[in-house]
């Protein structure tokens, strides 16, 4: 009892039920507010079944509230592990006084843009002709076309213009997505009897099935995991990447995207941003790089540990995205990697220095990846991210 | 029979029939039949998640509906399919009647030629069962989406025969492990609960609730040394499940306490711990150890 009038003097109202119950349905929509500014899935719908559920129970019980909003504004484990800080956090502002709902009010959930850097800075070292060189691949023209899916991304940094090789980029993954359909297709070659069909074709030849209809099988496109190295030394190539994981992500549904350098970060939510500039902005910022080294290992065992489970099954391909210079235990990353293979379809790591002519992948931690690898392919340009998909469709 | 009257009644009646609910849960099963939406609960594989529709058909007394979700699970499977040999059967048998074709077709699709399958069955009963979708995880995508229309209209169409409104809307329980992300309209669907690891106090009273014929003692040292269990390092911890299998086990093997017979922990480790790796990292010293902080 003395609970709920605590509660009900710290909303600043009389100590009546009526009073309190015209003051809490407001109190409950603002905290469906509070929650959508926070990513959960909270719409119009949930404030709604919010109220709902408010008659249903004691709202004045504050544990009964708590399990009520908690049921019906989560959705998933995340959500689950956040709610009770939020409400917490909400209703005892409640206690406090008015809460403002700004922007500047938002409680702070693991968002990559939370823990930038500063803004992806061009390669100072770089001399005058590879320069020039990627201001040629930027012309129109057949022969300029070459020169753009042949150059290093690392060049493509020093130029401002990146969009044509973006749309480029985008237009790789959907045709992926093609070939790949295709491919499928005509492996299917298996058909069955679709029975349901048949017999009602039969009815016109008196019950005699002399139709016979065929059930196809369904397409299936891989599903997909990309991990990409956003460390320093990855510097001139993780935008490119990030913005390839973009097109492969709007073209393929099961696509799921990583970053990290010294530890993982879920960025597919980033990835979807609509706005390109805003887009271009937000890749720049994760794309940075951090200082602390390169901790592969750590961050291939933290997605072992909380995401492998839900996202790869034997029809995924894991694609990690590094130069493979870790700082960490190579024998770790042995390790994860050795579980990572069993679970997954294939494992291919796409490394940028092997389109070096002088790269020979004798890093302690590629030397210990290497076992557990699928397929090591260079990808340093547009034609090297081409060949990817002929490699895909014959492992 | 009657409907929950709040979260007290509601745990009450669960313990009637063994099973244990922690108030977050019972306030997600009120809003559920009050909201009559869906449920979605989610946690690790041996926690109790199947247990909960199972329990509630039980408070209840209705019928539980289980559908098991696979891979490649179609609407045949999951809703209704015509009985094919018999309307072929039929066919022939009429074909000398002289009855026009719109008649025999009319005949061959009628309700008894009709293969109820879970969904179709649970919408059609006059008292609301508890359906349990299970594993919704392992079912594909396009089978999702099909069950979200049903799940939000209560209503099948089957082309030949019309649409097909749900007499009573059945209690919904989906189960998922999490080894595919669900659609987020789904989600949007259905009310939430993530179902954890029970904790000490509540594992005792599974325990003690669901092994006949277990002292109180030894039961207190089996959930101690399954929840330290727990904090180590394993590939799949041992659930709630595992636990009453290892009580069973050392119940009938006549243990009376753990720290006299150190031998048959070793020997019935297998009841906890189900892979090769998790066995090979619990070697006899490690248990020794687990097992001293548990007595």
């Amino acid at each position: 009892m003395s609970q709920k009038r605590a509660m009900a003097a710290d909303l600043g109202v009389r100590k009546t039920q009526s009073g309190l119950a015209t003051v809490l349905p407001g109190r409950i929509v603002e905290f469906v507010r509070l929650m959508r500014a926070n990513h959960y899935r909270a719409g119009i719908q949930e404030a709604v079944d919010a109220l709902r559920v408010a008659q249903c129970i004691d709202i004045l019980d504050e544990r009964q509230l708590r399990c009520a909003l908690r049921s019906l504004l989560c959705s998933n484990p995340a959500d689950w592990k956040g709610f009770d800080a939020l409400f917490d956090r909400y209703w005892q502002h409640q206690r406090a006084g008015a809460i403002e709902l700004t922007i500047s009010g938002r409680l702070e959930r693991l968002e990559p843009g939370a823990m930038v850097g500063p803004l992806v800075k061009p390669l100072s070292a770089a001399g005058s002709r590879p320069e020039e060189l990627w201001r040629d691949a930027l012309r129109v023209g057949a022969s300029a076309h070459e020169a753009m899916t042949r150059s290093d991304f690392r060049l493509a940094q020093l130029h401002e213009n990146t969009w044509p090789l973006e749309q480029w980029i985008d237009g790789l993954a959907r045709r992926m997505r093609k070939r790949l359909l295709r491919r499928h297709h005509i492996r299917s070659l298996g058909h069955r009897i679709h029975v349901r069909r048949t017999v009602r074709r039969s009815l016109t030849y008196g019950g005699l099935p002399l139709d016979l209809m065929y059930r196809e099988r369904r397409r299936e496109l891989p599903r997909l995991v990309l991990i990409i190295d956003v460390s320093r030394s990855m510097n001139a190539y993780s935008y490119f990447f990030l913005r390839f994981a973009r097109g492969i992500i709007d073209a393929f549904q099961n696509t799921d995207a990583f970053a990290f350098h010294t530890r993982l970060v879920h960025i597919v939510d980033t990835l979807r941003e609509p706005d390109r500039h805003r887009l271009k902005e937000k890749l720049a910022w994760i794309a940075a790089g951090w200082g602390g080294g390169t901790r592969i290992g750590e961050s291939l065992q933290a997605f072992n540990r909380e995401y492998a489970r839900r996202l790869v099954d034997s029809r995924t391909f894991v694609f990690i995205l590094s130069d493979g210079y870790d700082t960490g235990a190579p024998e770790l990353l042995g390790e994860e990697l050795r579980r990572l293979h069993q679970r997954a379809k294939r494992i291919v790591w796409l490394n940028p220095l092997l389109g070096r002519a002088d790269y020979a992948p004798i890093a302690s931690g590629m030397q210990a990846a290497l076992p557990y690898l699928d397929l090591l392919a260079p990808a340093h340009n547009l034609e090297s991210l081409m060949k990817i998909e002929e490699m895909l469709v014959r492992l | 029979m009657r409907a929950f009257v709040d979260t007290e009644d509601l745990i009450g009646r669960l313990e009637d029939v063994g099973y244990i609910a922690e108030r977050g849960l019972a306030v997600a099963l009120l809003l559920m039949e009050q909201l009559k939406r869906p449920l979605l609960v989610e946690g690790d594989a041996g926690v109790g998640k199947t247990e909960i529709a199972k329990a509630l058909a039980a408070a209840h007394g209705c019928e539980l509906i289980r559908l098991q979700c696979y891979e490649g699970l179609d609407v045949n499977a999951a809703v209704y399919e015509w009985n094919y040999q018999r309307q072929l059967l039929s066919i022939k048998m009429r074909e000398s009647e002289d009855s026009s074709l719109a008649e025999k077709e009319r005949h061959v699709f009628s309700e008894d030629y009709l293969l109820q399958r879970p969904l179709l069955q649970a919408i059609r009963r006059a008292q609301p069962p508890v359906l349990l979708i299970d594993e919704i995880d392992r079912a594909d995508e396009q089978f999702e989406a099909y069950l979200l229309e049903v799940l939000s209209d209560y209503q099948v169409s089957i082309p030949e025969l019309g649409t097909i409104r749900a007499v009573s809307i059945p209690h919904v329980v989906l189960t998922s492990n999490g080894t595919r992300e669900l659609s987020d309209a789904l989600r949007r669907r259905c009310l939430y609960h993530y179902l954890d690891y029970p904790s000490y106090e509540k594992e005792l009273r599974i325990v003690l609730r669901r092994v006949p014929g277990i002292e109180e003692q030894l039961a207190s040292q089996i959930v101690t040394f399954v929840q330290k269990l727990r904090a180590e390092e394993l590939q799949k911890r041992p659930g709630t499940a595992e636990t009453l299998d290892w009580a069973a086990a050392l119940v009938r093997l006549r243990v009376s306490s753990l720290d006299a017979n150190p031998d048959f922990i070793v020997d019935t480790l297998a009841c906890l711990l189900k892979t090769r790796e998790d066995l090979a990292a619990m070697p006899p010293t490690v248990t020794a150890r687990l097992l001293a902080q548990s007595v």
